[in-house]
């Protein structure tokens, strides 16, 4: 089938099979491979983008069901050389260890802050549930996500 | 992982969804949020040759006052129940129990009529429903019908949805509620609950649920008994595993949930209000 989304702000189409999940879909259907494959299985969070302005886990979601919708890769966070501020944050802060976690990490954090623009320490713990880290203890991951919050006063995006 | 090939259709409108399984009868399942679904497609563990998507039935995704009762659209997803003010006045064991579900991204794509039509013992919201006293709308090729919680839950991962029907809407009574609790026990976030517990005390019901003592989700009948005949919160929680028959898994035996199952219902019927 055809499907066509509206990828960090860019129409593309492409065939694909139904049963194509999401993640497949942006890595191998349109070269977006910011996008990480980790579990497989919609507990590690590493394949999290943004579908119309929400954290999803695109391992769990067929390509079908987001055609027509507007989708947000790590790819499409950055103005042009300029970082988005949750990148720069998490580069600022060491949020990072093998990187594997981190687009995904950085769209949920993203995400986080667009519904609670200036949460707790507890509050980004809890809102960070979905993604895994195996590198990081998580600690300087909530240090960006609160450095982030404070620098744009709640307003990232 | 990637699901067993399948076609795809999606459904402009309910009728047309019901359209649809009428159709292809038992080889079609409804895809909604597809958060419990597709993981099991990837798994073999469902291989349906069709998927009818209801998923852009935008007109499902509501929470309405209905005078008595709340009404809830079946495709409302369950971060918009977390974030509902009318749901976290009417009935905020519901709302707050939606945002204990998965994970923030499980919660933006995941629906309570795709919950509660899964019919996971393990899942949070069936609980809710029961202890709430809840009812659901199907609808099938010869109209709507309402089936009440206690009756919707017939086993393992089943319904008494019929192969043609849609789950439409929830509908949730509005009570004078004076107290309410959500217990959740696991080791890890995100989890399933190793064991759950849903209660709500109000003039003239009370509700308690548990999460993951069964094949099915159970309603607490012996603490209800004993908190309506004036037994004190730890009295009424001594009965919490009356009638379950919990398994055994990595997690925990079934003795050590019937412990559980009476240590949470007793913190839940505290923080209820019940000395």
């Amino acid at each position: 089938m055809q499907i066509t989304l509206t990828v960090n702000g860019v129409e593309r189409t492409a065939e694909a099979e139904p049963r194509t999940l999401l993640v497949y879909f942006l890595r191998e259907q349109l070269g977006l491979t910011g996008t990480n494959i980790g579990c497989d299985t919609s507990s590690c969070g590493a394949c999290t983008v943004h579908v119309d302005g929400q954290s999803v886990k695109s391992c769990t979601m067929l390509a079908a069901q987001a055609d027509g919708l507007s989708v947000t890769t790590i790819e499409g966070l950055a103005d042009g050389d300029e970082l988005h501020p949750m990148q720069k944050a998490f580069q600022e802060n060491h949020g990072l260890q093998c990187g594997y976690c981190t687009p995904g990490m950085v769209m949920a954090a993203v995400s986080l802050l667009d519904e609670n623009p200036n949460p707790t320490e507890r509050e980004v713990r809890l809102g960070l549930e979905g993604n895994l880290c195996r590198c990081t203890g998580y600690h300087n991951i909530v240090k960006a996500v609160l450095a982030c919050a404070e620098q744009t006063d709640g307003a990232p995006a | 992982m990637i699901p067993a090939a399948f076609d795809y259709q999606r459904a402009d409108s309910a009728e047309e969804a019901v359209a649809l399984l009428t159709e292809h009868g038992d080889e079609a399942k409804l895809l909604a949020g597809g958060h419990s679904l597709l993981p099991m497609m990837k798994l073999r563990l469902a291989v349906p040759s069709v998927l009818v998507d209801v998923g852009r039935l935008d007109d499902l995704r509501y929470v309405r006052d209905a005078g008595d009762h709340v009404a809830i659209g079946a495709l409302t997803r369950h971060h918009d129940l977390h974030t509902d003010p009318l749901l976290a006045e009417a009935v905020p064991l519901l709302a707050h129990a939606a945002g204990e579900v998965g994970d923030p991204q499980v919660r933006h794509r995941g629906t309570l009529g795709g919950s509660l039509a899964h019919a996971d013992p393990a899942s949070d919201l069936p609980a809710v429903l029961l202890a709430l006293g809840g009812s659901l709308v199907a609808k099938g090729p010869n109209g709507e019908r309402e089936i009440a919680a206690t009756d919707f839950f017939t086993g393992f991962l089943e319904s008494a949805l019929e192969p043609d029907e849609l789950l439409t809407e929830i509908r949730v009574p509005k009570l004078a509620t004076q107290g309410w609790s959500f217990q959740k026990f696991n080791r890890r976030a995100q989890d399933w609950a190793i064991v759950g517990v849903a209660a709500v005390r109000a003039e003239g019901h009370t509700g308690v649920a548990l999460v993951n003592m069964g094949s099915v989700p159970l309603v607490a009948a012996g603490v209800v008994e004993a908190v309506d005949s004036g037994a004190s919160a730890a009295e009424a929680a001594e009965r919490a595993a009356e009638g379950t028959e919990p398994q055994g898994d990595i997690n925990a035996s079934p003795e050590y949930r019937e412990h559980l199952a009476r240590v949470l219902v007793r913190r839940a019927l505290e923080e209820s209000g019940l000395s």
